[in-house]
């Protein structure tokens, strides 16, 4: 039971499909990844069932890599956002999948205000696809934040067992050095020597909690994957995704934010930034389910 | 840290030379102190407390080294401008109100001081700044220039003034007044002094700088009048009114306009203008002090601003830091804040022991003196200079100072703000760019693992409006680091910021550091300075390279030139001897460009621009890699230290090899082939401790030639360099292994 539970990050995946022309590429992805998270997927259609319909998702099922997962599929009329949290809960999903727009004319890419929405409200896990594609494209890196937050353990372990499952090489932990957590205002030599060593200090110190948390995992996710840590000066929940750019990963996991009100759309904070410029595809990690 | 002793024994020990050096400073403070009043429409004494003040308040509690504080050029026009307002007519009235207003822009820079914003000056575009220093100079020049030619009370505006001067000076034909005759030939003979001054290489001369000289040859000549028995040709309205005792007619600030809306605005003027002028001032000192120390400008400001208010207070001007007098200080040997106590010391005696004659100096005598400063704010030479970076920057440089010249200074440097932006709005063809980015925190710093140098990301766009993130993120790291800084992912970068990351390298480089940016190569530009703004337009075609010549691409020209090899920064779309690399199999290839070349070309370097895969368009990546074909066929191999591309070699049918022998390097290294005997024989104990004992690189080989790469990044110069040093002898230690085979 353990040793399943270790390998079965998420039970139940729930993705939310239209008639566009990504469709294609949007139910390999996600067959694939249900059968490499060995999760069950639920197909859900907000709108009218058609035979037209119905006769072009069954030929696309046809099709998929891995035929013995077969998806459940339901068709429910009404608005998008509500009946989708609807289904989330009469599911008991655990993991929410949702495609990404792509800006005109630029290689950059945001989450429409359909999916927004639901990634704030929804109660489960929320993965972010930036180019579901037919063809398989191995996941090599993980990046995962390592923040110092109630969170950070569940996603971080997330993280391992998705890297597990997916079959990545590497996974980076990255925890974030604020301004404010460094204290010292760099105004001369003398201060500025003291934000040094306080940076290092600070490093140290939050190393060795990763460690920790890394520490308190079972061997078996750890054994087959690369460690690294990774402090990064910048902007809390904005910079990871920055870094995740830089680095190219493949997979970005973070915590999800505690809640998230209209204060934080006009001051965006931590998820808000990456919503709007996604670097890669998100996973953000919801406990509690 | 070094011990309190021992500073005080360097204390004593460079007390002489911080001595000497306050006393050469006072030599023109003095002179400037009364003309910088007198231009002010103030009295010449409220030239002199401020530089008094200043010294000796600054000296105590400032956070600079080598700066000297006194009445600043920058503020001649702003407060003139609130004297002649305020006072409606009464200049001596408007100079009392003005007193007042001069004690709250003290408040208001302690204010800025606590606030920290000694990064105010950064909130400005650099050509913006230029154009409104340059529009100060005019005005200086514009009003002393009739001064200088005996004309004392011309009215009118900067552009009214400007005007006049042809008929002024052809009015000096008709004259009859002998003083305004002879008060014109001491003006221009002072003027001749100013500027031929620095002609003259004549250490004992050169000792008394020019404005001293000026002074003492009009006061001399007044004295050899007076013994000969001849009239002095000037009655008093053209000599400098210094009152009988200086110690009691001190004034006092009137603050009855206080609430008063033209009150208000020439408080903000004043303020905003002193702490420009002092913060540009303390960053250029910072970088001409020998000892490389760091001022601390928000202590600064603050101990400015405490100076100001007591200057105020007693019927003195603002006190500012001021360039000219810190660089003389600078360069007569100060090392500390003493120097500018001793000027404000050497300054209250020279007024007190010399009253008399400093009374016989003319006032053409000082406006020389300032037509001649006015003119160095605004020469020619330093508009062909912004020309020279670039068309827009000339269009900021003459709006901001026509605009300034018009109106007032405020009014100036916002239509210089607004200008820049909109200009960027045009150049980048785009208004979102910016609106939305522009909250965005866009930069990520982090120490890379191996090497310990920092890493810099800039996102989006990067300028005038955005470089105080980027400066917050810099001012983190000892200058004494290597930091690399990568615009790859930033499509428009400005002057501002890229002379700002100058001031950066220089400094770095003093303390033993180095700054380098990489990804530009590719952003085009209109000129080839370069502090031009840099640009890229998604999805437009991309314009031959070399056309925009960044440092990067100078000094690699420089490195290829140190080798013997050739540099090509065009771009080339032949890349096929890549494709029979393992590394290359599921990538596509663009194109490559900064080429690096031996001269037979069996060696290079090269950035290079590469997609992972044909399908799945993943984002672009640029690196920077090294090719070297060998003599001989080596077996094929390749050696990764995180076992990344692991998959990818297995793929290739190639397995995992141990070196028999070398556990240590079997664990630090992933090291595969085909043919494991003919692999472990190539590396030999040589090759295996010179990999050890090197910076970790990604080496691939193809059978024929070698693939060397360090990170999936452009590389640094510096780095370069590096790479090339180990491919070398790398090339060298497989030719010999090969040979002993």
């Amino acid at each position: 039971m353990l040793m399943d539970s270790l390998n079965r990050p998420f039970n139940t995946i729930l993705f939310g499909f239209a008639f566009s022309p990504s469709l294609e590429a949007n139910i390999m992805e996600t067959t694939r990844i249900a059968y490499f998270l060995n999760a069950k997927l639920i197909l859900l259609h907000v709108g009218t069932k058609t035979d037209k319909k119905l006769a072009k998702i069954e030929a696309l099922l046809q099709k998929i890599e891995y035929p013995e997962n077969q998806p459940e599929i339901h068709w429910v009329e009404g608005k998008p956002v509500p009946t989708i949290l609807k289904a989330c809960n009469k599911f008991a999903i655990d993991l929410l999948v949702l495609g990404a727009l792509q800006h005109e004319n630029m290689f950059q890419f945001y989450v429409g205000t359909i999916a927004r929405d639901l990634t704030r409200k929804v109660n489960c896990s929320v993965l972010l696809l930036i180019k579901p594609s037919a063809i398989r494209v191995p996941c090599q890196h993980v990046v995962v934040n390592g923040f110092d937050d109630p969170n950070t353990p569940v996603a971080i372990t997330k993280a391992f067992q998705v890297a597990n499952a997916l079959g990545a090489q590497q996974i980076t932990v990255v925890e974030e050095i604020t301004q404010k957590e460094v204290h010292v205002t760099v105004e001369d030599d003398r201060s500025l020597k003291r934000a040094s060593l306080r940076k290092e200090k600070l490093k140290r110190r939050e190393e060795s909690r990763v460690r920790d948390i890394i520490k308190s995992l079972p061997e078996s996710l750890v054994s087959s994957i690369k460690v690294k840590i990774q402090s990064i000066f910048g902007k809390r929940g904005y910079s990871i995704g920055h870094y995740a750019e830089v680095v190219r990963a493949d997979l970005l996991v973070m915590n999800a934010p505690e809640k998230s009100g209209l204060i934080d759309r006009i001051f965006p904070h931590d998820i808000e930034y990456i919503l709007s410029d996604l670097p890669t595809d998100v996973l953000i990690v919801r406990r509690n389910q | 840290m070094i011990a309190k002793k021992d500073r005080t024994a360097i204390f004593i020990k460079d007390l002489p030379q911080n001595v000497f050096a306050g006393f050469v400073v006072s030599l023109i403070a003095l002179p400037l102190g009364l003309g910088l009043a007198l231009a002010s429409e103030a009295p010449p004494i409220s030239g002199i407390i401020p530089a008094v003040v200043g010294g000796v308040i600054v000296a105590v509690l400032g956070g600079s080294y080598v700066t000297i504080t006194g009445p600043g050029n920058g503020l001649v026009i702003v407060l003139l401008g609130a004297i002649t307002t305020l006072g409606g007519g009464d200049l001596y009235q408007g100079y009392l109100f003005t007193l007042a207003a001069v004690v709250f822009s003290g408040l208001l820079m302690i204010l800025l001081g606590f606030l920290r914003m000694g990064r105010l000056a950064d909130f400005f575009p650099a050509s913006a700044i230029q154009g409104m220093l340059a529009a100060i100079g005019i005005g200086i020049l514009a009003k002393q220039f009739h001064i200088m030619i005996g004309h004392n009370n011309e009215p009118g505006n900067i552009l009214n003034l400007l005007m006049q001067i042809p008929y002024g000076l052809y009015s000096l034909w008709e004259t009859d007044s002998l003083s305004v005759l002879f008060a014109a030939i001491i003006g221009f003979l002072s003027l001749f002094i100013m500027v031929f001054y620095s002609k003259i290489r004549n250490r004992y001369f050169q000792l008394i700088p020019a404005p001293m000289w000026i002074l003492i040859l009009t006061i001399s000549f007044s004295y050899f009048c007076s013994w000969f028995k001849i009239t002095y040709p000037l009655d008093e309205k053209f000599l400098i009114p210094i009152p009988n005792d200086v110690l009691s007619s001190l004034v006092f600030p009137n603050f009855e306009k206080v609430l008063q809306m033209d009150f208000i605005i020439a408080v903000f003027s004043i303020t905003l203008i002193a702490s420009i002028e002092s913060l540009l001032s303390i960053k250029a000192v910072d970088k001409l002090d020998p000892a490389n120390r760091h001022s601390n400008v928000n202590k600064d400001l603050k101990a400015l601003g405490l100076a100001t208010t007591i200057s105020g207070l007693l019927g003195g001007l603002n006190v500012v830091t001021v360039i000219a007098r810190s660089s003389v200080n600078v360069n007569t040997g100060a090392t500390n804040r003493s120097a500018n106590f001793f000027h404000a010391f050497f300054l209250v005696a020279f007024v007190l022991i010399f009253q008399e004659q400093l009374r016989k100096i003319p006032l053409s005598a000082l406006a020389a003196i300032l037509v001649y400063t006015g003119y160095k704010l605004a020469t020619p030479s330093a508009m062909k200079k912004i020309a020279q970076i670039g068309k827009e920057q000339i269009i900021i440089f003459m709006g901001t100072i026509i605009a300034t010249l018009v109106t007032n200074l405020i009014t100036g440097i916002v239509v210089g703000i607004l200008i820049t932006f909109i200009i960027h709005i045009l150049i980048n063809k785009s208004f979102l760019l910016f609106i939305t980015h522009l909250g965005k925190p866009n930069i990520l710093m982090f120490r890379e693992p191996d090497g310990g140098n920092y890493f810099i990301s800039i996102k989006h766009f990067c300028s005038f409006l955005n470089y105080y993130k980027l400066k917050d993120k810099l001012d983190l790291i000892s200058e004494n680091e290597e930091v690399i800084l990568d615009f790859s992912m930033c499509s428009f970068v400005d002057h501002t910021v890229l002379e700002g990351l100058e001031n950066y390298r220089e400094i770095f480089d003093l303390k033993g550091g180095h700054i380098e940016l990489v990804g530009l190569d590719k952003h085009e530009t209109n000129s080839v300075h370069p502090f031009a703004i840099r640009k890229i337009i998604p999805l437009q075609a991309l314009k031959p390279i070399e056309r925009y010549f960044t440092r990067r691409q100078e000094d690699l020209k420089e490195t290829a030139k140190d080798f013997g090899w050739n540099y090509i920064p065009k771009k080339k779309k032949k890349t096929r001897f890549l494709r029979n690399f393992v590394f290359f199999k599921s990538k596509n290839i663009r194109y490559s460009y900064n080429q690096l070349e031996d001269q037979d070309r069996k060696k290079g370097v090269f950035d290079l621009e590469f997609t992972e895969g044909e399908f799945i368009a993943k984002e672009v990546v640029k690196t920077t890699l090294m090719y070297v074909s060998l003599k001989n066929n080596v077996p094929l191999f390749t050696l990764d230290k995180e076992g990344l591309l692991g998959v990818l070699y297995n793929l290739s049918g190639f397995e995992d090899i141990d070196i028999p022998g070398h556990t240590d390097f079997n664990k630090r290294f992933h090291l595969s082939g085909e043919n494991q005997d003919a692999v472990s024989k190539l590396f030999t104990d040589e090759i295996v401790l010179f990999l050890e004992s090197n910076p970790y690189y990604h080496i691939e080989s193809n059978g024929s030639a070698l693939l060397i790469l360090k990170k999936e990044r452009l590389l640094s110069v510096k780095e370069i360099k590096r790479m090339i040093y180990f491919g070398k002898q790398l090339q060298k230690l497989l030719q010999s292994s090969q040979n002993g085979q």
